[in-house]
């Protein structure tokens, strides 16, 4: 288990590593540092002493490793267009983006995993292939569109729900802002989350789908029925634990993708959230709010992998226990 | 009253095309205490018996017409609930194999207690203790500490004692085992079907034990049926049936069977199942390109002679040299191989066999020690024109008639890759002609060059891969486990074929197998090995007669006896 | 029963075309009504698509033919519409259903440039990593790890950012094709390198290789020859998907406002600039091209969905 831990914790170093090097790359190469910073009427002189005291003059290793060790103290530059340290700016936005992606998580998982159970195990039932069809509809309609039905029928039309912005917020804490303790809040993250969390439900969906159908024509599963064990024994005991393998794999990779995909909803509900502002970033060529968002996705989704690879021990005896 | 009635039993599957009928009008008998085996080859239908009597048919299939009685009582139109409780209380069932059986996510205790508590008014704690007594029937040393572990953590004999005692849970009165020593070595077989028959006795439970391999039926049965094509051809007590079989597929089926006691020349012609026995149009060998030609230079001394052979696997990396761990497959073996003689590699699963051929064929390079192909070390052959010469002069032919041939190319170009590849014609119509010529003389006709390998048999994909290898015309042939996944029948075919090819070639064999009664009628001098070692080199014929190595002597008083089986036709 | 009946070899040999006609996934195909109806919705949608400049009703590139007059106009079945424009038409005045017709051309060849760029970059490098394994192989596997923690929105929205740092505001018109085109294939590339290793060390293992090894073949020919065409069914499965998933995330690119220019729309560009309207009550700007879009990827998802049922062997 220990050795096991720490060759995970060393490739997710690794992966990180490689990111870092990938936005220093961008932060360093993309357009020029300094030129971003100071305006047109600054002299030459005055360009080259910044130069000097960002210690752009440096050797790269030593750049390098002046960018990491920043990093790793949450210090990613100041924004060319805010002016102001971009980890100032993500603190400011995270709440929202991380309350929305969970709730979303939430939903994709809570009704995800029903039907995938349901539609793997009947799976000639009407129910199945209705679940089938419209999971193939959620796959094909993009995010972007799907938010826009939602707000045309229930905002534009209907007028029940916001939609855009989170709403009233509450204040937790020196930092932390929470739509989920006001009415307003909580009717602003329907929307975003169902649109945010459909795609996500459909694959889970799928997935359990499928696996569940592998699962269920291996011999142990035969041998269970030949030894007159009930269907509820043969299907959860037997055959959804043995889905799960792979199922939490998968379903770990799509949560982790979830908060690149709130890029998406936060643009078409105006989310206040971190996607909103890289998406302006972007268009800006704002280069340290990119560099920064690019470690941090990068770092959420390494951690959630990191659980994942944590929770097969406790899944899957065979990494467990040895012969 | 019977335990066992079948009456009539037809099973259908219909297809697209066609309803296939899997069996055709049975019947068959079983009392308590008593064996029946049902005995066939692969299509006989004998698996879908056994399916159909514990009611768990593959779809599409059903019982179209006909009756299974468990005691008097008709259990084929009981509704699925009824049939259920069957299953496990009254019916166990015993499969194939024990890798898969098994949960690999639940302990051995927790499948074991699910089962008993399912079927008998018992509590959780008394329904672990009949599981920790279950496991002590079925063998298992040290029962309460290993019923507290996962399956991957036995051997495969144990996991198939396992599978045994589960469907002994619930104390059923007919338990059916389908095939349960096939994915065995001969050692575990002998242990499991000696707990087979002593359970059935002891505890007086009918058993219908289904497999292909007349050595099983011989061993431990008290009666049995011989199937053909879904019809029962052949019905009676063990004894009476083996040893004077009346219907002409029991004769032949009999003959097929290798003897490990006695050695044949030729196996008798069995035309039987599959015709095609002889070349299709003869061809003379000696003036023929396959026979021309032999510009090999010759040697004085063995053709092949392995010295201080090794191969080790990583089994663990680190980056630590110190830290790695090795599966040592070859333990420095060395033997040799004299030109024109067939020489045996014989021993069980992870002896290592199959590694040696696949070092001398180059497909695994050697952790040390030497491999001589006349006067060429070959482990040290760098220079790919060289490496290439050595190629073309050995070729190897494989186990499974599925997987060795490419699924997507046609049955003529698959034969005249190594022909071009090799530039051994001059021509690309000398190639057809060529390919056209091998294709009739291993018995397949030249029309079967436009098919793609899905479309034949696994005696005839073998076929097919033995002219692939001599396309190359090798002066040596390295034959690994050819035919242990054919049917005896065909198996014997394949094997006849291999012999005259020797004999009008001049060729000469390194013989792979774990069937010691094929060894013996393929080959002049046999290797034992054992855990990567070889135990004993001796002439086959003195072998079998005087065992010297401890190891070989086991192996020997396990071979099931087939002195039930007729003499007729040898 | 799975055995194969035995067939008498001497019987002749079916032509390729009758070996399709009788194949088990063209009769799959016939049974399901649904696949033949994404098959049809498919074909037609791409022959609208790539015969637009013949068949659209009107040129919506052509600025002499744009009327501002004609904008805003509502759907032909709605009070004060135009019936020459069937669907209505946008700010410009531009038919609605032709800019569809068109921006649906340039989703297509979009989605076709990146699965084929992608596609051979990852069949290729997924068949060495299988092949080759070792070192090459765990390099090759790394690279795609790194690669898969990034989704394509993210890729894709990374590489305009940095390509507008680079190249300053060059010409978009140009440039925003290519990188589109080239993040989509880099966003993509790893499904089909972990696919085709994961095919290829199944079947390198398989002893229809080792016996071409064995006659002495040089592993590039192994691995053409003998490996890709026996790993193409998961491929053709992936590729299909893989074209939907252009599809959507180019239309969300340029929904977003980093894709496919205003003067060159492609379907996503379209809802994109519809959206701006959709409170106004000029709905269908963003609608239409929505639903045609939603087609679209539907009926290729539908057809890719069949694909991987009927070639996977166990679901038979």
């Amino acid at each position: 288990m220990l050795g096991f831990t720490i060759r995970r914790l060393l490739q997710a170093m690794i992966v990180m590593l490689v990111v870092a090097l990938l936005s220093f790359t961008l932060f360093r190469f993309v357009g020029d540092p300094v030129n971003q910073m100071v305006g047109v009427d600054t002299s030459i002189a005055d360009r080259e002493a910044l130069r000097e005291r960002l210690g752009l003059n440096d050797p790269m290793p030593v750049q390098f490793w002046r960018f990491i060790s920043n990093a790793v103290q949450l210090d990613f530059g100041t924004s060319y267009q805010f002016k102001q340290p971009v980890s100032d700016l993500f603190a400011r936005r995270i709440p929202a983006t991380l309350e929305l992606s969970f709730m979303s998580a939430i939903f994709a998982l809570a009704v995800g995993v029903p039907m995938g159970i349901y539609a793997g195990l009947n799976r000639e039932s009407a129910i199945s292939k209705l679940f089938l069809s419209l999971s193939l509809i959620g796959i094909s309609l993009p995010t972007f569109f799907i938010g826009i039905l939602l707000i045309f029928l229930f905002s534009v039309t209907l007028q029940w729900l916001p939609s855009f912005g989170r709403g009233d917020v509450v204040q937790i804490g020196s930092w932390w802002t929470t739509g989920l303790l006001t009415v307003s809040g909580l009717k602003a993250l329907v929307l975003p989350s169902i649109t945010l969390g459909l795609y996500q439900m459909t694959l889970i969906m799928r997935l359990i789908r499928a696996e569940m159908l592998e699962v269920i024509r291996t011999d142990y599963i035969k041998f269970a029925r030949a030894r007159g064990l009930p269907d509820r024994i043969v299907h959860f005991r037997h055959a959804l634990k043995n889905t799960l393998v792979p199922v939490v794999t998968i379903t770990g990779l799509q949560l982790g993708s979830i908060i690149a995909f709130a890029t998406i909803t936060e643009t078409v509900f105006q989310w206040p959230g971190m996607g909103l502002m890289f998406l302006q970033a972007v268009q800006e060529v704002d280069i340290p709010i990119m560099a920064a968002y690019l470690m941090l996705t990068a770092f959420l989704f390494v951690a959630i992998n990191f659980c994942v690879d944590i929770l097969y021990f406790f899944i899957d005896p065979r990494l467990r226990v040895g012969r | 009253m019977s335990v066992l009635e079948i009456q009539d039993l037809r099973v259908d599957f219909p297809s697209r095309k066609s309803t296939f009928t899997a069996v055709d009008g049975v019947n068959l008998t079983l009392e308590a205490g008593k064996i029946l085996g049902v005995v066939g080859e692969s299509g006989a239908g004998k698996s879908t018996v056994g399916n159909a009597v514990i009611g768990l048919l593959q779809e599409p299939g059903f019982i179209a017409s006909g009756e299974v009685r468990l005691h008097g009582q008709t259990i084929n139109t009981l509704s699925e609930a009824d049939k259920r409780k069957l299953r496990g209380r009254k019916i166990g069932m015993i499969f194939q194999d024990p890798l898969t059986s098994l949960d690999p996510l639940q302990t051995i205790e927790s499948q074991l207690v699910e089962t008993i508590v399912t079927h008998l008014p018992l509590s959780s704690r008394e329904a672990q203790k009949r599981a920790v007594e279950l496991l002590d029937s079925v063998g298992i040393p040290d029962p309460e500490a290993r019923i507290k572990q996962y399956p991957h953590q036995f051997s495969g004999g144990m996991r198939q004692r396992v599978v045994i005692a589960l469907a002994l849970c619930a104390e059923p009165e007919l338990v059916i085992a389908d095939e349960p020593t096939t994915a065995l070595d001969v050692s575990i077989q002998a242990q499991i079907l000696e707990l087979m028959k002593k359970l059935c006795t002891e505890r007086n439970v009918a058993m219908l034990v289904i497999t292909h391999d007349m050595g099983v039926i011989a061993e431990i049965t008290d009666h049995v049926a011989v199937m053909y094509h879904g019809k029962l051809v052949e019905y009676g007590e063990t004894a009476q049936v083996l040893g004077a079989p009346t219907h002409e597929y029991t004769k032949s089926l009999i003959s097929a069977v290798p003897r490990p006691d006695i050695r044949v020349e030729r196996f008798p012609s069995v035309n039987y199942i599959e015709a095609s026995e002889k070349p299709t149009r003869n061809i003379d060998i000696s003036t023929h390109w396959l026979g021309q030609s032999r510009d090999y230079a010759k040697i004085s001394g063995p053709l092949l002679k392995v010295n201080d052979l090794q191969m080790k696997f990583e089994t663990k990396g680190s980056i630590f040299a110190s830290r790695r761990e090795y599966f040592h497959a070859v333990k420095k073996v060395s033997f040799d191989i004299q030109e024109g003689e067939t020489f045996g590699l014989v021993g069980e699963s992870g002896s290592g066999k199959s590694t040696i051929a696949r070092l001398i064929t180059g497909l695994y390079t050697a952790s040390g020690g030497s491999i001589m192909f006349g006067d060429t070390e070959l482990t040290s052959l760098k220079n790919p024109r060289q490496v290439l010469a050595m190629r073309r002069q050995m070729q190897m032919i494989f186990q499974d008639p599925f997987s060795s041939l490419n699924a997507r190319m046609r049955v003529r170009d698959i034969v005249a890759e190594p022909i071009k590849f090799h530039k051994l014609a001059s021509s690309g119509s000398e190639v057809r002609q060529i390919v056209s010529d091998l294709l009739d003389h291993v018995g397949l006709g030249t029309a079967a060059g436009e098919k793609f390998p899905h479309e034949f048999s696994g005696g005839q994909r073998q076929r097919i891969s033995i002219a692939r290898a001599l396309a190359t015309r090798p002066r040596f042939l390295i034959c690994d486990e050819p035919t242990s996944a054919l049917d005896v029948s065909i198996q014997a075919q394949i094997l006849n074929l291999l012999k005259d090819l020797q004999q009008e070639l001049g060729l000469t064999m390194l013989f792979i197998s774990h069937d010691l009664a094929v060894i013996r009628q393929m080959c002049t001098r046999v290797g034992v090995m054992r855990h990567g070692e070889l135990c004993e080199v001796s002439q086959c014929e003195a072998l079998f007669d005087a065992p010297q190595h401890e190891y070989t002597k086991d192996l020997l008083s396990l071979m099931p006896s087939m002195d039930l089986l007729s003499r007729a036709d040898l | 029963m799975t055995e194969t009946s035995e067939t008498p070899a001497s019987k002749k040999a079916p032509s390729t075309m009758e070996r399709l006609l009788d194949s088990d996934i063209f009769h799959a195909f016939l049974r399901s009504k649904v696949t033949i109806m994404a098959a049809a919705g498919t074909l037609i949608l791409f022959l609208l698509a790539f015969l637009s400049p013949w068949i659209a009703p009107h040129d919506p590139f052509d600025l002499a033919s744009l009327d501002v007059m004609n904008s805003y106009m509502p759907p032909a079945w709605i009070e004060g519409a135009d019936p020459a424009f069937l669907l209505g038409t946008d700010d410009q005045g531009r038919d609605i259903l032709s800019a569809i017709f068109y921006g649906m051309r340039i989703s297509l060849i979009v989605g076709f440039c990146s699965v084929i760029f992608a596609a051979l970059v990852g069949i290729g490098l997924g068949l060495i990593a299988g092949y080759m394994g070792g070192r090459i192989d765990a390099l090759i596997m790394r690279v795609a790890d790194v690669q898969l923690t990034f989704p394509a929105i993210l890729i894709a929205l990374l590489i305009d950012g940095a390509a507008r740092g680079l190249f300053g505001s060059l010409d978009r018109e140009v440039f925003s094709f290519w990188i589109l085109i080239f993040s989509l294939s880099l966003s993509f590339w790893v499904q089909y390198a972990r696919t085709v290793r994961g095919s290829t060390m199944v079947e390198k293992n398989k002893e229809y290789v080792q016996a071409a090894r064995v006659i002495g073949i040089p592993s590039w020919i192994i691995m053409l020859r003998h490996i890709l065409p026996n790993v193409t069914g998961p491929v053709m499965v992936i590729a299909t998907i893989n074209l939907a998933l252009a599809i959507v995330t180019e239309a969300t690119l340029s929904f977003l406002g980093v894709g496919m220019p205003i003067t060159q729309p492609s379907l996503g560009t379209l809802i994109s600039v519809g959206n701006d309207y959709l409170y106004s009550g000029e709905w269908w700007m963003a609608i239409f091209p929505g639903v045609a879009l939603a087609l679209l990827v539907l009926c290729v998802n539908l057809l890719g969905d069949w694909l991987r049922d009927a070639l996977n062997p166990k679901l038979r």
